[in-house]
């Protein structure tokens, strides 16, 4: 059968176009968007995830806030409009709206520091709306972010149930020391967004933890009795860890906003 | 066609110099934008959209509605609409670039805007927005354009314009649904979180869209010899008056769902907004927009005072108004307040972001004028013998 020039092109172009069609509808319709990921293949099969025990946290200390802040170059503004934080403290009310009108749960967890951050969901609303995915999910279940990728469009802060996103909408180097805190950490630039990275920088599969985990570690005198615990969900050692402390010390896992669909990965045991 | 455009009365010359200094007034602080950046608004991080998108999220509707026009001239052969079809189309045109401007001068990185297309992803509502409102840009552009320049040289519109004007038709239902699903798909947000907001969507746009031709058309025929005609006008205000009344059930509806439920999430932004739990910054303008989109209505059923064109023009210009409050400050705000952590923060645009926006309105009024004028210019010298195409 002879195929004529125009035919063809009339061809390719249907051809293209019912391609970008099925593309879409299928993105649409599962609302999810393909995993991005690193090459490395070791990464395929973890989870990971932080679990926070806020009985265990001492009122006043800010020390993994602070770990945080200092290592990842978090300006700090004056104008609490203009605010960028990765990891903070909150009440239980606030950080569990959903019992906001609970009186015997508020009451119990009266003067209970909530530390909450970004969830690194298992299936993050944020990823979903990114027009440009700036914002994506890597192979070990972390939602990270190319900041030079970022539009700037703040999709993204709209879309997450947690308020875990912060825009800079100001020079970060403004609310800076110079020299940064850590001049081996990018700053970021005005413009973008920007959240916990459960710092991806580190060698957190293997050897190392993120600051704020060891820096509650070593204020307590080891990861046992920290009131943050970092690690791979579906590795069964970490399991029984988690399943141990939550029977020794009478303690049920929460996780906030379950409604919103997310699937979020910071357990607070409470 | 477009030497049309440099012959006008010095009353013209003077309305789009008055345009263009807007223009330029609000191009200076967007400079001011750039260097500093967002911190010049008055957003915040909990209020993370405010004047900019609110005034996206209405133009969107008023591009949409040129669909108003273009549907019972071309698909129910109204002729009177005849006339001013085109004014339907250059509007929509005009609109869906103010939008896209909106959407530039809203970003933190516009300087990155192109990673939109280099990255296209296709689960981003955000995309898909960009990707309409460009399309409805360049069919109403080459319709518009070339049904116009057929008429000028007393010709038949080429043949591929037919099937366009169709596809313009539910094109325009797309630009708005898509618009409103960029809210409607939040978890995060349950105040946005309703099926309902692209159906309200629609009707409002419908209301203020022919609203705003009502208004243009009523100036058209006072300051120049152009005459849309009175049964335009008429079949025009029909038309707002049904979607006004839709538009009005529909946030009846939403009162509805929000206040018999019960439901604490879904009702805590809808009594902030009226009963100013959490803060009164916004509760004036919510009871505003009920009290004039009643008073509007009124005015528009009752057929004595919507025959009459200075009862019209109040009606109009209420529902306009109200229409652009209520889809814009009241919708994109509240949907922020109180935060996924149940905190209540106010958003008022500051000083500059306003200019920032009238900037784009002074541009958008500038195009809009210019096409209008050559429309006017062409359809005077053809006359009234030869609209039919």
């Amino acid at each position: 059968m002879e195929v004529t020039r125009r035919e063809f092109i009339k061809l390719a172009g249907l051809a293209s176009a019912g391609a970008v069609v099925t593309a879409s509808s299928g993105a649409l319709l599962t609302g999810c968007s393909p995993l991005v990921g690193m090459e490395d293949e070791s990464l395929n099969d973890t989870n990971m995830g932080m679990i926070t025990i806020p009985s265990r946290c001492e009122e006043g200390c800010t020390g993994c806030i602070d770990a945080c802040n200092k290592m990842h170059n978090v300006p700090k503004h004056d104008n609490k409009d203009h605010e960028i934080k990765w990891i903070w403290e909150t009440e239980f009310p606030h950080a569990f709206t959903e019992y906001m009108e609970n009186e015997i749960l508020k009451e119990r967890m009266e003067h209970v520091p909530f530390l909450v951050m970004c969830n690194h969901c298992s299936n993050p609303a944020c990823v979903r709306v990114c027009p440009t995915q700036a914002t994506f999910r890597r192979k070990d279940g972390m939602v990270l972010m190319d900041y030079h990728r970022c539009i700037g469009c703040r999709f993204c802060v709209a879309a997450c149930p947690y308020g875990a996103r912060s825009f800079n909408f100001k020079d970060p180097k403004k609310g800076l020391e110079d020299p940064v805190p850590n001049p081996n950490f990018p700053t970021r630039t005005k413009g973008v967004v920007e959240k916990c990275n459960f710092c991806s920088e580190r060698d957190i599969h293997g050897s190392e933890l993120p600051y704020c985990v060891e820096a509650c570690a070593n204020k307590k005198g080891g990861v046992e009795a920290s009131a943050l615990i970092f690690g791979d969900l579906d590795n069964p050692e970490f399991k029984e860890r988690i399943e141990k402390i939550q029977k020794d010390e009478k303690l049920i896992p929460l996780r906030r906003k379950e409604i919103a669909g997310t699937q979020p990965k910071v357990y607070y045991l409470v | 066609m477009i030497e049309k455009a440099l012959k006008g009365s010095k009353k013209y010359w003077l309305w789009l110099g008055f345009c263009a200094t807007l223009f330029g007034v609000g191009a200076g602080f967007y400079i001011d934008q750039l260097f500093n950046g967002l911190q010049i608004t008055g957003m915040s991080r909990d209020v993370s959209w405010g004047f900019y998108l609110a005034n996206f999220t209405f133009f969107v509707g008023v591009a949409a509605s040129g669909v108003m026009l273009v549907l019972p001239y071309y698909l129910h052969d109204q002729k009177e609409f005849g006339k001013i079809t085109i004014l339907g189309e250059f509007l929509a045109v005009v609109a869906c670039a103010m939008c896209i401007t909106f959407v530039t001068i809203d970003l933190g990185r516009p300087d990155r805007l192109v990673n939109l297309f280099l990255h296209p992803t296709f689960n981003s509502i955000l995309f898909f927005d960009i990707v309409v409102l460009s399309g409805y840009l360049l069919i109403n552009i080459i319709v518009g354009w070339s049904i116009l320049d057929a008429e000028h040289k007393g010709e038949k519109p080429r043949r591929f314009v037919k099937p366009l004007i169709y596809l313009s038709i539910p094109w325009a239902a797309s630009i708005h649904t898509v618009t409103a699903f960029i809210y409607a798909g939040l978890a995060a947000k349950p105040f946005w979180l309703t099926a309902v907001m692209a159906p309200r969507f629609l009707a409002t746009a419908f209301a203020a869209g022919p609203a705003l031709l009502i208004i243009i058309c009523l100036i058209l025929r006072k300051y120049t010899d152009f005459d849309p005609g009175k049964i335009a006008i008429k079949k025009l205000s029909t038309i707002v008056t049904y979607a006004a009344i839709a538009g009005f059930f529909f946030l009846l509806c939403e009162f509805f769902t929000a206040f018999y439920s019960g439901g604490a999430e879904h009702t805590a932004t809808w009594k902030y907004l009226l009963f100013g739990e959490g803060g009164s910054g916004l509760q004036p303008y919510m009871w505003g927009v009920l009290i004039s989109t009643v008073i509007a209505i009124v005015l528009l059923v009752n057929p004595k005072t919507r025959y009459r064109d200075d009862t019209l023009v109040i009606a109009c210009v209420l529902l306009f108004v109200s229409i652009w409050i209520d889809k814009g400050l009241l919708l994109v705000i509240p949907g922020f307040i109180p935060n996924p952590l149940h905190e209540f923060n106010q958003y008022f645009p500051t000083l500059k972001e306003a200019i920032i926006t009238f900037g784009v309105w002074g541009l958008g009024f500038m195009v809009l004028t210019v096409l209008y004028k050559i429309a006017i210019s062409v359809k005077m010298e053809v006359g009234d013998q030869d609209i039919e195409h």
